[in-house]
């Protein structure tokens, strides 16, 4: 299968599944809507505390904003694998594998396509942040969103291993929130893990998100040289890269 | 068209291993319609997603359309169409879209042509914008066939197309599967477990039960082989039957003869041929008869000969 080929069936299916998105827009505003509310209704109580040890320089939106992102990037990409298991029993799937579509395209299309949905919705939340008290460096805000999209695509891919694998709502939804909370609430999402005792702060550095985030709070901060970002940009890079393998894979084989 | 030796599929899963398809071989002659008849369970749709690169063989080799299975499945794909047995459209997505990037996957040339084309002879014409969740079950079935044959394929893949359409759904779809043949030599391989569908349909049929294919052949001959018909010759005077019962099982045709009533029964091959030879027999006996009447096996009673069980009972 050539490059060329898999490049022109991922926009095939990236135009397919971008319409169908836009098809239920209320979709795409219902998939903010949670991290906008914590945003909004939560920003302003932290942003009180401005002072409190463990926020470091900056203001308390600095630190706060990239948190949202990166539960934003976490929810609306966890939850795409809802989409292909009602794929999956409509026989969509099925349809397109028997053409000779690029096994990888099937899936690199779906996470573009989840990628770019959360960039927009990420843009959304940055200028409420903005218009909420957000100041923050262009370039480091733009480092911040480049953590968030592929933060978004590593997520969007494991969500659609998971569904291939369950292939049932019932078995997939629990499994998601099974995973999802825990990984959000110990990647410091909404306080920063220097808050955290030792034991918590450790089993915190157990899990990836934990260097996204703080990877895209330093870029917010405009704290480019330094170790938490290169740590961030590192694991993001092989989150990214090990997910979408584990992705093509799961639809590349027989069964998918 | 399909060439398959010990094609075999053993699913292993929570439940335990599942054998669900045990060494079926067959071959398929371009231009013809096979009907793979067979209860639910069989393996029909099991062997149809192997046959279309879908599902691995767990053993046996087959040339699907000049194209060897397991070494070229990309190559088996640009030549087959397959409509699998719910279908494959999305019901959010308009009809027209589906088609179009159906057509566009394939490379289709003159793409709007051949779309415009298939709506017109599958009577889908005006449907474009109308998702296709809000098709009534014909036309989205004509519209999954229009889907399979966008790119021309020499051989179509139909797993149980008319299973849940109403009677006049199926008598047209019937028509249009005859004339993808007609028109463009369409090799057709369906799966029914509609005892009629595959009588009126197929020129050819393979009998499946448990993952093996247990009888071959064109209706009449299956008919034919296993049963032969059933002739009732009801007799104008009752009491003449033992005599009629002597003659006619001196006819060559006849394989078995019971005389109950006042009629006598017989079991014949190729019954209608034998008609008037029969009645001339009675005659040349003197006995005078009342009506007659012939009765062709169903492929019910085919299925009943090889399984021991009634596909009624079985699907
Ligand atoms: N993916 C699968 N996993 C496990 N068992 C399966 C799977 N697909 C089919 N089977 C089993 O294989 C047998 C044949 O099924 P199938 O080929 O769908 O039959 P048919 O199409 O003739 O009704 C059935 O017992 C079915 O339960
Ligand atoms: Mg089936």
């Amino acid at each position: 299968m050539s490059l060329a080929r898999t490049a022109a069936d991922t926009r095939l299916v990236f135009g397919r599944c971008l319409r169908q998105t836009l098809r239920s827009k209320v979709a795409v505003v219902f998939g903010a809507l949670q991290p906008l509310l914590y945003l909004v209704l939560f920003g302003p109580l932290l942003s009180r505390l401005v002072d409190v040890r463990g926020f470091g320089a900056g203001s308390a939106w600095q630190v706060f904003v990239p948190g949202v992102l990166i539960q934003l990037a976490l929810f609306g990409a966890g939850f795409v694998g809802f989409g292909l298991i009602a794929e999956l029993r409509s026989g969509v799937v099925e349809r397109l594998r028997v053409t000779p579509v690029s096994r990888t395209a099937l899936l690199l299309g779906r996470v573009l396509r989840d990628t770019l949905i959360v960039a927009v919705q990420a843009v959304m939340l940055v200028a409420v942040g903005l218009a909420l008290g957000l100041r923050a460096p262009a370039a480091g805000v733009a480092v911040g969103l480049l953590f968030v999209v592929s933060l978004a695509a590593a997520v969007a891919s494991l969500s659609y291993v998971l569904a291939m694998r369950t292939r049932s709502e019932d078995a997939f939804a629990p499994l998601l929130s099974a995973v999802t909370l825990p990984l959000l609430l110990l990647s410091g999402i909404l306080l920063p893990m220097s808050l955290a005792p030792g034991w918590l702060d450790a089993v915190s550095r157990c899990t990836p998100f934990r260097y996204v985030v703080d990877a895209a709070r330093a870029a917010f901060l405009g704290d480019y040289a330094t170790a938490a970002l290169a740590e961030g940009a590192l694991v993001a890079a092989v989150l990214l890269v090990v997910s979408v393998w584990l992705g093509a894979r799961r639809f590349r084989a027989e069964n998918a | 068209m399909i060439e398959a030796r010990g094609l075999a599929r053993t699913f292993t899963g929570k439940h335990g291993r599942v054998e669900a398809v045990r060494g079926v071989d067959l071959s398929v002659a371009p231009g013809e319609i096979v009907g793979f008849l067979g209860p639910n369970g069989a393996g029909k749709t099991t062997t149809l997603r192997m046959l279309t690169t879908l599902l691995a063989p767990t053993a046996g080799t087959a040339t699907v359309a000049g194209r060897d299975l397991r070494a070229d499945p990309g190559g088996v794909r640009r030549r087959i169409g397959y409509v699998a047995q719910g279908g494959g459209t999305d019901p959010s997505v308009p009809a027209g879209e589906e088609l179009d990037l159906q057509a566009r996957l394939y490379g289709v040339d003159g793409r709007a042509q051949r779309i415009a084309e298939l709506c017109a002879r599958l009577e889908l014409e005006g449907l474009w914008d109308r998702p296709c969740g809000a098709l009534s079950g014909g036309q989205r079935r004509r519209l999954d066939i229009a889907l399979g044959l966008v790119h021309r394929p020499p051989l179509l893949f139909l797993d149980e197309p008319t299973t849940g359409l109403d009677p006049q759904s199926r008598g047209n779809l019937w028509e249009h599967i005859r004339s993808m043949r007609a028109g463009d030599g369409t090799t057709v391989f369906l799966t029914t477990h509609y005892l009629d569908e595959a009588d009126a349909l197929c020129d050819r049929l393979l009998i499946i039960d448990r993952g093996r294919i247990v009888a071959a052949g064109t209706p009449a001959e299956l008919k034919r082989r296993v049963a032969g018909d059933v002739v009732t010759l009801q007799l104008a005077d009752p009491s003449g039957a033992a005599r009629a019962r002597e003659a006619l099982s001196r006819h060559r045709s006849v394989r078995k003869a019971v005389a109950a009533g006042g009629a006598v029964r017989l079991t014949v091959e190729d019954g209608e041929r034998q008609l008037m030879s029969l009645v001339r027999t009675l005659d040349a006996a003197g006995v005078e008869l009342a009506s007659l009447n012939l009765a062709r096996p169903s492929l019910d009673d085919v299925f009943l000969t090889v399984t021991g069980r009634s596909l009624r009972d079985a699907a």
